[in-house]
């Protein structure tokens, strides 16, 4: 019988979730690894080791981004899951989602643009004692994409740990280059850039393994 | 029932990119004298409740408004 590992959330609106899931099955074995959930569930499947909040534009965008999505039902059992310890992935909606429910600090704003960006970046790992970096560290750079409007991550730094920053160029405008954070424990993550969309040599990246690790510790999957 | 208006404004002190996209628009078409832009938002309530601006004020906290980079004010309209 299979053991849902890895629980991704989908919102109306998810757009990156069976990526999220397709990446997790690979490297813990085919319908082995993830189990989509309804933003309804009241509870996580039994059996969660680590839940992902994918990509996408939730409700639409609507009111603010991830503000609708969280507060769906679903999202209470991620907290108290988060507040256990258990690992949270918030992968830009899914950032968005995590700063408006208070489990990351701060808010994801419009890019100084004023434009959508879609484009590969350098992510320079500027805290390397977190599990979302699998023992890569600090200075190295990985090549993930981005792809977003509303990116320009602003708050306090006091307020948790600043894991990614963007090199070569702030696309967005936010706070100190910041492209992802995680709370002071470690367990919540959150990056604009998309890691599930950089895990194959053949779409020009597999360093978004290294971030996807961080739901498994002790798998395979940074490559 | 009650109409409760709540107008949503970017916090003074945070950059309002739409706004100054518009502030350059302005410019481009000639208004000169246009100093600054900020854009909110308006949200139009009809209420039921006993107190519909206290419950107002709740939905403001706890969904429509983000008060990290948001101010709002309530105006009961009767």
């Amino acid at each position: 019988m299979s053991t849902p590992a890895v629980t991704v959330i989908h919102f109306p609106g998810s757009l990156d979730h069976e990526a999220a899931a397709r990446v997790m099955d690979e490297i813990t074995g085919p319908g082995n690894g993830a189990t989509i959930v309804s933003h309804r569930a009241a509870a996580l499947p039994e059996g969660t080791a680590a839940v992902v909040l994918p990509g996408g534009f939730s409700y639409g965008d609507h009111l603010r981004c991830g503000a609708i999505a969280s507060r769906a039902p679903i999202m209470d059992a991620v907290r108290e899951f988060a507040e256990r310890g258990g690992p949270v992935l918030g992968i830009c909606n899914g950032f968005q989602i995590l700063c408006e429910s208070g489990l990351l600090p701060g808010v994801l704003r419009p890019n100084d643009t004023q434009a959508f960006i879609c484009r590969q970046a350098t992510l320079e790992i500027v805290d390397d004692s977190t599990p979302w970096t699998s023992g890569r560290s600090s200075g190295e750079t990985l090549s993930v994409p981005i792809k977003h409007h509303d990116g320009a991550w602003q708050g306090d730094t006091a307020a948790c740990r600043v894991v990614f920053r963007y090199r070569d160029g702030n696309p967005n405008g936010s706070q100190d280059a910041i492209a992802g954070i995680a709370n002071h424990a470690g367990n919540v993550m959150g990056l604009m850039p998309h890691p599930e969309m950089a895990c194959e040599e053949l779409l020009g990246s597999a360093d978004g393994r290294v971030v996807m690790g961080g739901l498994l510790p002790g798998s395979a999957v940074a490559a | 029932m009650t109409r409760v208006v709540v107008t949503v404004m970017p916090r003074a002190e945070i950059l309002d990119p739409q706004g100054q996209t518009v502030v350059r628009a302005l410019h481009t078409m000639g208004f000169d004298d246009v100093t600054d832009v900020r854009i909110g938002k308006q949200i139009v309530l009809d209420l039921s409740g006993a107190d519909p601006e206290a419950e107002a004020r709740q939905m403001c906290e706890r969904l429509l408004v983000n008060r990290l980079v948001e101010d709002y004010e309530i105006e009961v309209q009767g």
